[in-house]
């Protein structure tokens, strides 16, 4: 017995560690598969659903599941490729995102996947929710109308520092995410030094002070689309 | 007051062995004592139980039963299924409204009565219902509402509001509840009478792999609604390493139409409890955890009663039957109000404490449960199945119902038909004789399954109730021929979007547009291409959301879609004009006409 575990993804041949998450598996061998809830630094957390993948022809989230001998990955194709637009589609009207004057434009993973995957306008009607903004630190803004809810933040603040700033309340619809104490981020132990500060994907948690400072053209995103660091690791030959 | 509540908190918690992995239970007690869960009494919890705040408020805005707002003292919860809103709830909801003189999710200025609304509380039988605290309220009607509201505010406590009282069990002088049973048709495997003990004794006698061998010989599926084989999981389960093991009785019972459960646990609860000690004793575990939806809180005294007769009399407790070294005790764990929590894996997260989040698999409960630790979850019905097989033999039960699905179905029927209740069949039963039986004959469809189930329409009425082709937990609703079926969807999809725990994408959000979709069709406003978009949309909610919920939850629509298409053609049009029928441009500019005051000169009507 070999101690690699074969599979395919898209019909080319990979070979992956036991154990390892698809996503994982994926990235080694130079293939990118879209995500946003889930990050290097972090445990999964299955919650955005974009990494979704059809194994042996059922549905499942590339982050959390992991290899299996023979396994058969479906990534690229165009049904897969529909499902990830609807779920960044329905991201995009959940929440209030104004790209265009937003201080993450340009280094934005919601708004880099949009490019990546060709959405121009979202298929569904905007929600326009009522959320709110907390300036209170005095470093640290939250603002919740771009939240996506991918819990980054969450598992950063525990598993990184230590501390417990953030948490999920409330559910469905009504689900946001809340800091640990009545209400304001200043109530808590949090300090722009966080892990935590670093891991929103979007613009909903910023350092104060900070935004505006790459020129547009030059910012992570102008240069080249999400994923293509992990593709431009793609092993000559594979 | 401010002392008080850090006294009362520091008993509660103290009470729990200030063990965080307890927090329902302190929060429960909480809500119950103070009317709410306050700002001040999360910190006060979070300290007790060496945890955050904020793991406090997780669990407290989660659940449907907690609040961080104060309540008041009496809560009427009205129930606001479907079946409850064709048999009048409607009326009756405005009724309570009127004599209280609040509205929904209002308290009284008094602080003594706050009104709301909930979804199905496992009462479709006997529709209008409604909760008083933990008493349910039945078959009312309008003056029973403004009656019972007078009482109400003149002081009388919940449990004197009954004076009808139902029957078998329910007039057990620990339940005295006016819910009736309305079981019209007992069969050999749950609704038999058995001695108690017997099974168990039997199992007893067999060695714990035996006991695996005749579950699974029996061809044993879940009733719960998954259908996975018994056996199988109870093996691995028994296979998994963990310092210890857990098996867990589903009994949240929150699908609508659902209230098969409730029945059970009224009046066999010594069978389920006897399945949970067999399985317990199969898999090699020593506690047993019956997770009891709130909505059944008042069966819960009498429960626990039944379980101190069982251990009184050897049947829980250390070392049961002697031979072979097994113990095994159950407790009660309540739920608070969450559909979701039926989910298996949603559930136990609840009995860790947490939110009523699913977690992810694998790990499979069977190999990590409860706390890390090898779990099977089970359906009520199933632990009766698995005590009667044991006490019958595998083979008695394989030879019941269809080839593939071995034995018995309880199904609770309810909405329009002459018999409501619940009816014990033998699988392989056709939906059309059902009908017959429960004097629903002229249904134009009938919900198969509850919500996350299938709406079928006379075509399908020849099919069969089994695993392989009409599969059910039990809920059967009849739509009678003057019913709105996209009024039944839309509330169905209202359903979901309540008790979606929003943990993903696809149903915390897709939900909310597919339901948006729908009513821009029920309003008139819909064009064929959104026949498409619906399909669309309800097909990726399915593939890409994390748990059951989300994954069945475009049911009603793609459902309706399939067998009722001619529903959404008759309403949706193409438009003349070609513009968006959903731009109305006259609303769009409402809100900056109001501003300004004056009305736009040139999009004048
Ligand atoms: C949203 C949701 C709600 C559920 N509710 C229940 C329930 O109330 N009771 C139940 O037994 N199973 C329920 N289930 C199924 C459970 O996840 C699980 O499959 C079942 O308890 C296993 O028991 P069984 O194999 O004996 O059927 C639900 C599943 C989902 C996805
Ligand atoms: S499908 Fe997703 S959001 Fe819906 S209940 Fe399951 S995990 Fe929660
Ligand atoms: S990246 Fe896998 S679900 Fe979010
Ligand atoms: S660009 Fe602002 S959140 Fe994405």
């Amino acid at each position: 017995m070999s101690s690699t575990v074969t599979l395919t993804i898209d019909g080319v041949e990979i070979q992956a560690q036991p154990g390892q998450t698809i996503l994982k598996a994926a990235e080694a061998a130079g293939v990118y598969i879209p995500r946003l809830c889930a990050h290097p630094d972090l445990t999964p957390h299955g919650s955005c659903r974009v990494c979704t993948v059809f194994v042996n022809g059922r549905p499942q989230s590339a982050c959390t599941q992991p290899v299996a001998e023979g396994m058969v990955v479906e990534n690229a194709s165009e049904r897969v490729t529909d499902l990830r637009r609807q779920i960044i589609e329905m991201l995009f009207v959940e929440g209030n995102h104004f790209c265009m004057f937003c201080e993450k434009s340009g280094h934005c993973e919601l708004q880099a996947l949009a490019y990546r995957l060709g959405i121009t306008a979202p298929r569904f009607p905007y929600q326009f929710p009522a959320r709110d903004v907390d300036a209170s630190h005095p470093d640290i803004l939250i603002d919740r109308n771009r939240c996506i809810l991918c819990g980054r933040c969450v598992r950063a603040s525990r598993e990184l520092d230590g501390k417990n700033v953030f948490g999920f309340v409330g559910r469905g619809p009504h689900k946001r995410v809340a800091v640990n104490a009545e209400a304001r981020l200043a109530d808590t132990d949090a300090t722009a030094g966080d892990r935590a500060m670093d891991v929103c994907p979007v613009g909903a948690i910023l350092r104060k002070r900070s935004g505006y400072t790459v020129p547009v053209g030059q910012r992570p995103y102008d240069r080249r689309p999400i994923g293509a660091e992990i593709e431009s690791a793609r092993k000559p030959g594979a | 007051m401010g002392d008080d509540l850090a006294e009362g908190i520091r008993q509660i918690c103290a009470a729990c062995g200030n063990d965080r992995t307890r927090m329902m239970d302190i929060v429960r007690q909480v809500q119950a004592r103070y009317g709410c869960v306050s700002s001040r009494a999360m910190d006060l919890i979070a300290a007790a139980v060496s945890t955050h705040r904020v793991e406090v408020e997780s669990v407290v805005s989660f659940y449907a039963f907690l609040s961080t707002r104060p309540k008041g003292r009496v809560i009427i919860r009205v129930c606001d299924d479907i079946i409850d809103r064709m048999r009048g709830g409607e009326r009756v909801a405005k009724a309570f409204s009127d004599a209280l003189g609040i509205g929904f999710g209002q308290t009284t200025p008094d602080g003594l009565i706050t009104l709301e609304r909930t979804a199905c509380i496992g009462m479709s039988d006997q529709a209008p219902a409604a909760l008083i605290n933990d008493v349910p309220v039945t078959e009312l009607s309008s003056d029973a509402a403004w009656e019972i509201a007078r009482k109400l505010k003149a002081g009388t406590p919940p449990d004197k509001l009954v004076q009808r009282i139902g029957d078998g069990q329910n007039a057990h002088p620990l339940v005295q509840s006016m819910v009736v049973n309305n079981l019209r048709l007992a069969g050999p495997v749950v609704f038999a009478p058995l001695e108690t003990g017997a099974a168990l004794r039997k199992a007893l006698a067999m060695s714990p792999q035996e006991v695996i061998r005749d579950v699974k010989t029996a061809r044993l599926r879940g009733r719960g609604g998954a259908g996975f084989p018994t056996g199988m999981k109870w093996d691995f389960a028994r296979a998994a390493e963990g310092p210890r093991k857990y098996v867990v009785c589903n009994a949240d019972e929150g699908e609508p139409g659902t209230f098969k459960d409730r029945v059970i646990l009224t009046e066999c609860p010594d069978l389920v409890f006897e399945g949970m000690t067999i399985a317990g004793y199969a898999i090699g575990s020593d506690t047993g955890i019956l997770y009891l939806r709130a909505e059944y809180a008042y069966l819960r005294a009498y429960l626990e009663d039944v379980l101190e007769r069982r251990r009184k009399h050897g049947l829980l407790g250390r070392d049961l039957g002697g031979r072979e070294r097994f113990s095994f005790d159950i407790r009660i764990q309540m739920g608070a109000g969450a559909y979701v929590c039926g989910e298996e894996t949603s559930l136990l997260s609840s009995c860790e404490g947490l939110r009523g989040d699913p977690k992810n698999r694998p790990p499979f409960p069977a190999q990590k449960g409860l706390l890390g630790c090898p779990t099977t979850v089970n359906n009520v019905e199933t632990y009766c199945c698995v005590a009667r097989i044991l006490d019958q033999g595998p083979g008695w039960f394989a030879q019941l119902g269809s080839k593939g699905s071995p034995g018995t179905k309880v199904l609770s029927v309810s909405g329009d038909c002459r018999r409501p209740g619940v009816y014990e069949v033998p699988f392989g039963v056709k939906l059309a004789e059902v009908l017959q039986m429960v004097g629903g004959q002229e249904a134009q469809a009938v919900q198969v399954g509850g919500p996350s189930g299938q709406m079928v329409g006379p075509p399908e009425f020849q099919r069969t109730i089994c695993y392989d082709d009409l599969a059910t937990g039990g809920s059967i609703m009849v739509f009678g021929p003057g019913r709105d079926l996209l009024e039944v969807v839309d509330a169905f999809m209202e359903f979901f979007i309540d008790e979606s725990c929003g943990y993903c994408t696809p149903c915390r959000v897709g939900n909310v547009l597919l339901r948006g979709q729908l009513r821009k069709i029920i309003q008139g406003r819909g064009e064929p291409a959104d026949l498409e978009n619906l399909q669309s949309l309800g097909t990726a909610v399915k593939a890409a959301s994390r748990c059951g919920l989300g994954q069945t939850s475009p049911n009603p629509v793609l459902s309706s879609l399939k067998n009722f298409r001619s529903l959404y053609e008759t309403r949706v049009r193409e438009n003349p004009d070609g513009l968006q029928p959903t731009f109305d441009i006259r609303a769009a500019l409402g809100e900056a006409e109001r501003i300004t005051g004056r009305k736009s000169a040139v999009f004048a009507q």
